[in-house]
């Protein structure tokens, strides 16, 4: 298969499976056999195209023209290979834990979720894939549209009106915002095209840059910047697949890995750096993640907690990106693959404890790691890579931050960094110790007596902490994709 | 034979169905009369592919009726524009007419529906007229004969408020034809001519007078009042929720986009660009287009008849229309132009999809669509990509036109304008989504009956129209080239 | 200065025009019974009839009839125009009219403020 036909393949294999889930949907194994089935030759179809990406290939395939001069265009290049890799991957054991999950908690809909499940993965790849900024916002649009159903699965009011939030945001900043900043950059240099360096230079200077810059990253409302992040929370409503899957990584990802496609392609890093007016970015970022942290803190829902810990931690790499030195924003890319693998796995943590003890709140949770060894230890693995403690994937991308930090001496971001540490610290930690330590107060509850998750969730909760881990001590491709991105 | 008959081409598009017309009240039999019309749509719309194919290569069309020569007799002139436009009626009015006969038969008594067919034929043959002639008396003549029948159209409602909505735009039409006229009387006082392109040469030396900027006020008002523009679109709301599903799809998809064409024409081809240095119309148009999509689009919001909420949505599309035309450039226009087609396939595709929804519960209420998503898939699914359209997702012709209305704001450094534009987007998004929600999310009363999908004769049209947004929406190459060589020919013709 | 003696004479007939129209479109606007809203309209409508006519007029011209003995005429075109437009006229009222006739069946009144309260309660 030549990598442009792999491109189009790695697209179009979830949207056939979409088609078969359908198909299949009377039959509940057949269906699941499908996703996995998919799940499994999209992850082979994207990583056959890593050694090309890594030989300094960047494959390009056009799909039409659909305004003169503006087409549908589909390039890898390495920070879309690495979030198409992460989004792959992951969707083959989100799979396997929603299987668990989605009868576990005998859901409704099933068809449904498991088909726009697949259209979300098609379009993530989608963003993660494509050569120009239209592209990108088209994939960016489909994956709110179809998310949607996810989201107000349950179809309750709260979930609806929750719904009502989650696409109200998304697309209002989408369409309000990004679609002028697009069309804006059209205007003024006639292409879209993601480039090295960025497009912009020579033809948008002075202030225009920093509305511009503000237009796009308050445009990209899926890296939940403050204060446009309610509809994360919002989105947890959603069940735990949809939260881990895609709140914590693909829709999430899809927003912070257009915020740094746009810094390093469109803007370019080196053309940013020598603007006065743009700094204003790492303040806000900076606000986000302290203000988030303590949100969290406060927030006894466990997947609230795990919401507002994920703008946090978005908004790192949003930071690391806009500190403009070569070493954050190979931080930055990291980052994006370090925390999905680690939210990921806190949130199926978290579905598991629902599914197995119908507990939601973080004070419920006094002496649940002695029911739940596995969802508990995994979830205290992932905490610590959250935090940053090595040997976790964290410690590696919040190093590499730190580093690039100080090669500019930016001491604001420095100083976010370590308080936000003592904070993540601060929501994290206790959950760890009382579910260890802390003896148990549910003896009147009903569901007390109750073990581990099923099995299929286990299974996949315990793969993501161990791949945290491998992340540490396997970091090679991470890093050598990193490096290409900033082209050093 | 084939030479002599496609040099008559022009006379033919209009002369066909204005004869076809009487055969429908003398045949008397719905289903033969619902032939005549679907054939002679069907043929108008090959007329219109021919002409607009000998207009692309071998320039405009003039054609002189009854070889009086132009100035004096009637000229019928066809160019790029005239053509477009009347692609556009052809196209949907032969794809409602597949669509009719079902719900025609549903929604109008029995031994009515020939003269539906005959009025329609009639509205059919005035819309084609008045793209197609050169000559400003002749136009008002047309625009009579659309407008005398689509009153006679709206009023076959089946419900009694179709009567009153009738008479109301019957008086508000009426006026509007009046000024028209009272504008080109003061026109041809001043040059002695009513030939379009007479006038054109004529109007320079005496533009400055005011009996010629008179005359302007007039006729904008005129037309404005025809085209839904805001604050005269009054009549418009009820003449479109009350009128039979099928005359609210051809008429929202054809008559404001008739009604815009008269006033390209009037400004870019008659008076030309100079003349908004004269009078500041522009400036007035652009306001008024900003309210119109502002307001509209909310007042949408409100509303919990489907058509009602799509004809105000409609107010709110003709504003951006009349925001490009006040923009003056060439990519205004092109704008304008492209969202004639791409207006014409989004609501002539949620019209249909109403329609359909009609024909099945007998109500387009929001509320009584709960649970319709379940119930009728391929239709509410039309309905959701037409509603992509409307609002300007990518992959849609809705978009297309958005992006262009946006450059050409952009171009001006009008910013504001650009973002009420995209609000106004948004807007259009909630009052689409409260649709989506109550068809979609909300179950179907145990009251209801269950009801199935429509008969596929009802289904393909509609999925026509829908398959249009996207095919157009993916691949612009013919309707931007199109527009965009009818806008410079308007913007450069100007003398 | 214009010299009212003799302006006003001479443009008599557009200010009947102008009369005729603003009487005719304020009985379209104020009236509330719908056969006087006809009626108004026909009245907007003949006003414009009179000033095509109007302006065909030559000082001294004769019929335009085709004679070697006429040097000046009339100019023929608006009073053919106006044919045309008398035509719509008609046309229209008897269509406004036939409306009118459908609405008293179904309403029981052609006061529009009686129509727009049975409205109001229809919904």
């Amino acid at each position: 298969m030549s990598p442009e036909n792999a491109i189009l393949w790695a697209i179009a294999v979830p949207l056939i499976g979409s088609i078969g889930i359908l198909l299949t949907g009377k039959i509940a194994n057949l269906r699941e056999t499908v996703t996995l089935v998919t799940a499994v030759i999209m992850f082979l179809i994207v990583g056959s195209l890593t050694h090309i990406v890594l030989s300094g290939e960047r494959p390009s395939v056009t799909l039409f023209e659909f305004l003169p001069g503006l087409t549908v265009t589909f390039t890898v290049e390495p920070l879309g290979m690495l979030f198409g890799l992460i989004a792959s991957g992951l969707w083959i054991i989100n799979s396997i834990y929603s299987i668990g999950y989605m009868r576990g908690n005998n859901e409704g809909n099933q068809t449904r979720f498991y088909f726009f499940f697949a259209i979300a993965l098609a379009s993530a790849v989608g963003v993660s894939f494509a050569g120009n900024m239209l592209t990108l916002f088209i994939c960016y649009e489909i994956l709110t549209l179809c998310t949607f159903p996810l989201v107000t699965h349950s179809g309750k009011p709260e979930a609806m009106k929750s719904g009502r939030t989650y696409l109200g945001i998304l697309l209002g900043t989408s369409i309000g915002l990004q679609l002028l900043a697009i069309i804006w950059t059209w205007h003024a240099t006639g292409t879209l095209d993601f480039k090295a360096g960025g497009i912009l230079d020579g033809h948008v200077s002075g202030a225009a840059i920093s509305v511009l810059l503000f237009l796009y990253m308050y445009g990209i409302g899926k890296a939940a910047l403050m204060p446009i992040h309610r509809w994360l929370p919002a989105a947890m409503v959603a069940p735990t697949p949809v939260s881990a899957l895609l709140h914590a990584v693909a829709v999430v990802k899809a927003g912070v890995f257009t915020v740094v496609k746009v810094i390093v392609y469109i803007f370019g890093y080196e053309f940013l750096a020598e603007q006065l007016t743009t700094n204003w970015l790492v303040y806000v970022a900076g606000f986000t993640i302290l203000a988030a942290s303590i949100v969290a803190l406060r927030q006894d829902n466990l997947k609230r907690r795990l919401a507002y810990s994920t703008i946090s931690q978005l908004s790192y790499v949003v930071m690391a990106a806009a500190i403009l030195a070569p070493l954050s924003i190979m931080g930055a890319v990291l980052h994006i693959a370090a925390h999905a693998v680690g939210k990921i796995t806190l949130f199926f943590a978290a579905g598991s404890i629902y599914t197995a003890a119908h507990k939601t709140e973080v004070s419920q949770l006094n002496g649940i790691g002695r029911k739940m060894p596995w969802t508990m230890g995994a979830f205290a693995i992932a905490a610590l890579s959250m935090i940053g403690v090595p040997p976790t994937a964290g410690f590696l991308s919040k190093w590499y931050i730190l580093m690039g930090a100080l090669s500019v001496e930016h001491y604001f971001a420095i100083g976010v960094i370590v308080l936000s540490t003592l904070l993540n610290t601060g929501y994290f930690i206790p959950v760890i110790y009382n579910a260890f330590f802390k003896e148990a107060d549910d003896k009147d509850d009903p569901h007390a007596n109750h073990g581990e998750a099923p099995l299929p969730m286990v299974i996949a909760l315990t793969a993501t902490a161990i791949a945290t881990v491998l992340l540490f001590f396997f970091s090679g491709l991470p890093l050598e994709l990193a490096t290409q991105v900033v082209g050093k | 034979m084939s030479a002599t008959l496609s040099a008559h081409l022009p006379a033919l598009q209009v002369v066909l169905p204005l004869i076809a017309a009487p055969f429908c009240v003398i045949l008397r039999k719905s289903a033969a009369a619902w032939f005549i019309a679907l054939v002679f749509s069907w043929v108008s719309l090959g007329i219109s592919i021919m002409l607009l194919e000998q207009v692309l290569t071998h320039g405009p069309i003039s054609y002189l009726l009854g070889s009086w020569p132009a100035p004096w007799g009637i000229e019928y002139k066809v160019d790029k524009l005239s053509a477009f436009i009347m692609l556009i009626v052809t196209s949907i009015g032969s794809i409602t007419m597949i669509f009719a006969p079902k719900s025609v038969n549903l929604e109008i008594p029995k031994d009515r529906v020939y003269l539906f067919y005959t009025m329609y034929l009639l509205t059919f043959a005035g819309l084609l007229g008045i793209t197609i002639t050169g000559d400003a008396f002749n136009l008002f003549v047309f625009l009579e004969i659309s407008s005398l029948s689509s009153y006679v159209l709206i009023s076959l409602g089946s419900e009694r408020n179709a009567l009153t909505a009738a008479l109301r735009y019957l008086i508000l039409g009426t006026v509007g034809a009046t000024f028209y006229i009272i504008g080109v009387g003061l026109m041809y006082q001043m040059t002695g001519t009513l030939n379009i392109a007479d006038l054109a040469e004529r109007l320079p030396e005496v533009a400055e007078t005011r009996t010629i900027l008179v005359a302007l006020g007039f006729v904008t008002v005129g037309i404005g009042l025809k085209l839904g523009l805001f604050p005269l679109h009054v009549w418009l709301p009820n003449a479109y929720a009350y009128a039979p599903s099928v005359v609210t799809a051809f008429l929202a998809a054809t008559a404001t986009k008739v009604a815009v064409y008269m006033l390209l024409r009037v400004y870019f081809t008659i008076f030309g660009t100079d003349i908004f240095a004269a009078l500041p119309i522009d400036e007035f148009l652009l306001v008024l287009g900003l309210i119109a999509i502002v307001t509209m689009s909310g007042v949408a919001i409100y509303q919990n008849n489907a058509k009602r909420l799509l004809a105000y949505s409609s107010v709110a599309q003709v504003g951006y229309m009349v925001i490009g035309i006040s923009m003056v450039t060439a990519t205004g226009l092109t704008a304008t132009i492209l969202h004639l087609f791409n207006h014409a396939m989004i609501k002539g595709a949620l019209f249909l999809a109403l329609a359909a929804v009609f024909y099945r519960i007998k109500s387009v209420k929001i509320d009584d669509m709960a649970g319709l998503g379940k119930e009728m898939p391929y239709t509410m699914a039309a309905f959701v990509v037409g509603g992509f359209s409307l609002v300007g997702v990518p992959l849609t012709v809705g978009f297309i036109s958005k992006w262009y209305l946006i450059l050409g704001a952009l171009e001006k450094g009008w910013w504001p304008v650009a973002a009420l534009i995209l609000f106004s987007s948004l807007l259009a998004v909630i009052y689409f989504w409260k649709v989506i929600e109550v068809a979609y999310f909300k179950p179907r009363p145990e009251s209801a009956d269950t009801v199935s999908d429509v008969p596929l004769s009802m289904l393909i049209p509609l999925w026509v129209l829908v398959g249009a947004n996207i095919f157009f929406g993916t691949n612009s190459n013919l309707t931007v080239s199109t527009a965009m060589g009818a806008a410079k020919a308007l913007i450069g013709g100007a003398p | 200065m214009m010299d009212l003696s003799v302006e006003i004479p001479g443009l008599f007939n557009y200010w009947i025009v102008i009369i005729l129209m603003m009487a005719g479109f304020y009985i379209v606007i104020s009236h509330g019974n719908l056969v006087k809203k006809i009626v108004g309209l026909n009245v907007f409508q003949v006003s414009v009839f009179t000033l095509y006519i109007s302006m065909s007029k030559i000082d001294g011209g004769a019929a335009p009839i085709l004679d070697e003995t006429i040097k000046s005429y009339s100019n023929p075109l608006p009073h053919v125009l106006i044919l045309t437009a008398i035509v719509v006229g008609v046309a229209t009222t008897a269509l406004g009219l036939a409306l009118i006739v459908r609405i008293r069946d179904a309403y029981g009144t052609i006061e529009e403020d009686d129509i727009i309260e049975l409205e109001r309660t229809d919904t």
